[in-house]
Order: C-alpha cells, then sequence, then structure tokens
C-alpha cells in the first residue's frame, strides 16, 4: 500500500468513528469506552507481524512476545470487562431502550 | 494478487465491517452485549486472517509460534483472571490499566522495528529508507509512551496509590512539560536524521511527558483523561499501523482515536469545563482554595436515620441520587432493599443519574444495574429536574458535586456553570455522608446549608442497614 492510500484509509477510518459512536446513551458510556479501549488492542496484529518477520532474532522475538502480551492483556481483558458491565444490563426482563 | 493475498483482504475487509457493526451494536442496551462479542469475534478473524496469510506465503518458523504462544497465553490469562477478578467500584482504574498496557504494546513494536529493521520482509518494506516510515516509529513511540505512563499515573491516582504533588499545582509544571515536549520534538527530529540512538531519547522524554501531564490533574477529571488516553492508545495503534504496513490497524485505531474524543467531548460538556482547562487548568481543589475561601458551614442540620425513615414513610415521591461514595461503600444492593420497601409501599421511587456522577460516565448505571435495579427507573438529568419541585424526598447517597446548587448561583465558585441536580428544589433532602469533608472537588456544598437539608452522619450501607431496620418497625413494605 502506498502512503497515500494509508493516509486515505486513516481518514475514512476516522470519520467512521466520529459517526458511529455520535449517538450513545449516557448508561454506555464506560462499557463503549473499555469496548474501544478493547479494539485498541488490535495492535496485537504488529506484533504478530514482528514476531513473524523476526526470522530468529532472538531480541526481537522476546520484544515481540513481550508486545503481543501487552495487547492480548488489553484485548482479552478489555472484553471480558466489558461483557460483565453488560451482562448487568441484559439480565433485566424489562428492558425496553 | 495470489490467494492467500486475497484471503487476507477478505477478512481483513470482513473484520473491518464487523468492527464497525459492534461499535455501532455497542450504543444501544439492547444490542451492546452481543455487539461487544461481535468486536471480540472481529479481533480473533483478524488474528486468523494475518497467521493464515503468513503461512501461505512466507510460513511460519516454529520458534516464532513458540514466542507467539507464549506472548498470547501469558497476556490473555492476567487480562481475563483481572477482569473476573476485579471490583465494579474499580472500573475507571481497570480501563486504565488496559488501555496504558496497549499503549506499551505500540511502542515495542515501534522500537522494535526500529532497532532490529526487518530485512527482506515479504511486502519488501524498506525500514529506515524512507523518512514514513521513521516518521510514524516516532509517532508510535511517542503516543505509545505516553499513553502507557499517563494510564498507569490515572490508575495510581484513582487507586489512591498516588496524590497530587505540591510542585504540580504551581506554575513550575508547564515549564517542566515544556521541557519535556521540546525534548521529545528535538529527538523526534533527531531519530528522523538518522540518529538511531536518540530513538532512547524520545522513549524517555515522552514517557515523563505522558506522567508530567496526567500527574497534576485533579481526581474528579481523571475520567476526562482516562477518555483522551483511550483515544490515544487508537492512535498510537494505527501509527503501529503505519509501521507495519496495516490498513486494518489502521481503521481500527482511528474508529478508537475517534470514538475517544467523541466521549472526552461529552464528559467536558457534562463538566461545563473544556478540554484546555482540563489538562492545563490543574486540579479544581487547588483553584477553589485560592478563589472562593467561604468554606465554613453555618447552618448545618444533622437527623437520625428514624427521623429519615419517618419522613419517607409519608412521601409519596422519592427521588435517589447516587455518587461515588455510593460505588466505595459498596450500598447498592441494601440502597434497592430500602427502595422495593418503599415501592410495596406504593411511593414512587427514581434514581436522578447525574452525567458525571462517580467517577465515569455511565459509572452509577453500571452499579445500580448490579443491583438490579429496572432500567426504566433511571432517569438523566435533564429529564429529572423539572421533577424536583413535586418531589417529598430526595436521597443523596455520597454525592457532592453534582448537587451543589453553588453551580447555579455563585459566579465566583469554580464550580460555577456546570450543569447540576436541583435537589434544593424539593420537600426535604437527606444527605447521607460521613462527614463534614468536601466532595472531589474540594469546594463546599452549599446545599448543606438549606434549611430543608438534613444531614445523615454514617458509611452509606451502615445507614441504609438501619433505615431498612427502622422501616421495618414502621411496617413499611409488609402486607
Amino acid at each position: 500500500m502506498s502512503f497515500v492510500s494509508l493516509l486515505w484509509v486513516l481518514l475514512l477510518g476516522s470519520l467512521l468513528g466520529l459517526e458511529l459512536i455520535g449517538k450513545v446513551p449516557p448508561t454506555l458510556h464506560t462499557p463503549l469506552m473499555s469496548g474501544a479501549n478493547a479494539i485498541s488492542g488490535i495492535t496485537m496484529l504488529a506484533a504478530l507481524t514482528l514476531i513473524v518477520k523476526a526470522e530468529g532474532n532472538i531480541p526481537l522475538l522476546i520484544i515481540g512476545s513481550v508486545s503481543l502480551g501487552f495487547a492480548l492483556f488489553n484485548v482479552v481483558g478489555g472484553f471480558f470487562v466489558t461483557d460483565r458491565m453488560l451482562a448487568m444490563f441484559s439480565r433485566k426482563p424489562s428492558n425496553k431502550k | 494478487m495470489n490467494l492467500p493475498v486475497i484471503i487476507k483482504f477478505v477478512i481483513d475487509l470482513l473484520a473491518v465491517l464487523l468492527l464497525a457493526l459492534g461499535i455501532k451494536g455497542l450504543s444501544k442496551v439492547k444490542s451492546a452485549r452481543e455487539a461487544n462479542r461481535l468486536a471480540a469475534f472481529a479481533m480473533s478473524l483478524s488474528v486468523v486472517g494475518l497467521l493464515s496469510y503468513y503461512l501461505g506465503t512466507s510460513g511460519i518458523a516454529i520458534q516464532s509460534w513458540i514466542w507467539i504462544i507464549i506472548g498470547s497465553i501469558i497476556g490473555s490469562l492476567f487480562g481475563a483472571i483481572l477482569a473476573k477478578k476485579v471490583p465494579m467500584t474499580s472500573m475507571p482504574e481497570t480501563v486504565a490499566l488496559f488501555n496504558g498496557c496497549g499503549g506499551m504494546s505500540s511502542l515495542l513494536v515501534a522500537l522494535g522495528v526500529a532497532i532490529f529493521p526487518i530485512s527482506n520482509s515479504v511486502e519488501n518494506l524498506d525500514f529506515f529508507k524512507s523518512l514514513i516510515n521513521e516518521v510514524s516509529i516516532s509517532v508510535s513511540i511517542f503516543v505509545g509512551a505516553i499513553t502507557f505512563t499517563g494510564s498507569i499515573v490515572a490508575m495510581a491516582k484513582l487507586q489512591g496509590w498516588l496524590s497530587t504533588p505540591g510542585w504540580t499545582q504551581s506554575k513550575v509544571r508547564h515549564f517542566v512539560n515544556i521541557v519535556f515536549a521540546v525534548a521529545s520534538l528535538i529527538a523526534f527530529f533527531d531519530l528522523i536524521n538518522g540518529n538511531t540512538s536518540s530513538i532512547w531519547l524520545l522513549v524517555i522524554v515522552s514517557s515523563l511527558l505522558g506522567i508530567g501531564v496526567t500527574l497534576p490533574i485533579g481526581g474528579a477529571d481523571m475520567p476526562v483523561v482516562i477518555s483522551l488516553l483511550n483515544s490515544y492508545s487508537g492512535i498510537a495503534a494505527a501509527a503501529a499501523g503505519f509501521v507495519v504496513d496495516s490498513q486494518l490497524l489502521i481503521v481500527a485505531g482511528a474508529m478508537v482515536g475517534a470514538a475517544g474524543l467523541i466521549l472526552t467531548q461529552v464528559m467536558c460538556k457534562g463538566m461545563n469545563r473544556s478540554l484546555v482547562s482540563v489538562l492545563f487548568g490543574g486540579s479544581l481543589s487547588a483553584q477553589s482554595t485560592a478563589s472562593s475561601g467561604s468554606g465554613e458551614y453555618t447552618n448545618i442540620t444533622s437527623c437520625s436515620v428514624e427521623e429519615c425513615a419517618l419522613t419517607l414513610e409519608a412521601a409519596n415521591k422519592v427521588i435517589i441520587v447516587p455518587g461515588y461514595g455510593l460505588a466505595v461503600a459498596q450500598a447498592q444492593h441494601t440502597l434497592r432493599e430500602v427502595t422495593k420497601k418503599l415501592e410495596q409501599n406504593g411511593i414512587e421511587v427514581v434514581y436522578a443519574i447525574h452525567p458525571v456522577a462517580g467517577r465515569m460516565p455511565g459509572h452509577m448505571n453500571v452499579l445500580l444495574a448490579e443491583a438490579d435495579v429496572p432500567y426504566e427507573q433511571l432517569k438523566e438529568m435533564d429529564v429529572v429536574n423539572p421533577d424536583f419541585p413535586a418531589t417529598d424526598v430526595v436521597l443523596v447517597l455520597g454525592a457532592n458535586d453534582v448537587v451543589n446548587p453553588q453551580a447555579k448561583n455563585d459566579s465566583s465558585s469554580p464550580l460555577y456553570g456546570m450543569p447540576v441536580l436541583d435537589v434544593q428544589e424539593a420537600r426535604t433532602v437527606f444527605v447521607i455522608k460521613r462527614g463534614m469533608s468536601a466532595g472531589y472537588s474540594g469546594i463546599k456544598n452549599d446545599l448543606f446549608d438549606l434549611p430543608n437539608t438534613s444531614m445523615v452522619f454514617g458509611d452509606a450501607k451502615k445507614v441504609l442497614n438501619d433505615l431498612i431496620g427502622e422501616l421495618k418497625d414502621l411496617g413499611v413494605g409488609e402486607k
């Protein structure tokens, strides 16, 4: 991908984010923040790339692995904690909105 | 384009679509839980897509597999355990911690690529030859480091491990932070010039900048900071996307970055503060001691739990105003028992939720939902404010600044202009509080001095338990 097309991706991604998140009831702000935070752990893909391309370079493998660990801590923890919060909302039998 | 490239392209596209649907779904109570799972699924899908791509092209060495498995298992395990064990009251700190680790991950990726340029990569990327890569590495390190140290400081402050040092409230802090910022800039350009060793300078000064910027911020403003740092971690991920040339990373990072900004904006609006004043204004309490020194209470009425129970029994309409104190005392279940009794007696009970009650927007909703409070009974500020004049009793539980009439009446108050709940309009207000200490902003609450306000001193949970006992004696809630 050329740099320019990556910039386009960045621009469109930002606009998509603004549009998607524009209308959220305050009730869901904490779960949303936590869920979005889990998604920011997508950087795990970069860590994976680093490990795959390390070609036996041990320090690089270690850096990649630690980075992957941090990212997955963010992702797994983030989704679990969000689910825990949301489980409390959906337990109600009379859920209107 | 060969097959692995096409497959990865399709999977990435699908993952982006599902992530977008996930975020959208998270904005509705009904679909939120499924949406969260959908996003989690999209994330795993993206991993499968990436791994299958490498399997189909360059292959993945056994050694790489080992390090992948080690990193994944340790990270996921700790994340899952923490997520399951952490109490609901510590949610803001937990989100801050997770967030910081996301930033750290982006930082490490950029650092790894910078120190060990990856040779003959599949996409023929010439790391360190193009200016763009240098810039994206620098940005990723800079933002990643700020996110990490900033989030850790935010967590430590919320946990009470770290207080606000005195010097951070003086003008010195601006000078210190400017020095850090300038040093980061120098390191940044030095790095782009090809001086690889200045990468360490960049790591150190941007980490210090993260600490220096977060440390002076007062507790009441912490949610705003966490939300902003959440946005930063998205930006860091997007920058890491430029480093490893991944559109998926850039899209997802950009979406999270935008989300964090919107949330930050919403929170600032709720507190009637601008983002600039949150970031550079220092702690609110420091300002207040300087400006409005009217710190003495003159007309405090305190009353017993029994009196409170008697007034409640005679009421037709009761509004509960929960705050952070309720979360700290873990009294949400006891509160629910009290309100159940009142409801059984035909008393209308509503909960008034201020947008920034607690330490995060939606904090109170989560807390009350945990105690099985029906969703319909939670009323937002704008909806509930006109109801106060027709309300017999207001119970303020661990809330303080969000019910301070100063915000409306006293233009010299630092709180002035912040939208508040007009509890003083109700016939009787009971404030359940441990002592006369000020709220998080450190500002005197004029509500406590009003003639229709009575203080019930004690721990929220204990007072509510006593209240249940008193209500029982009065025969409330028994048929």
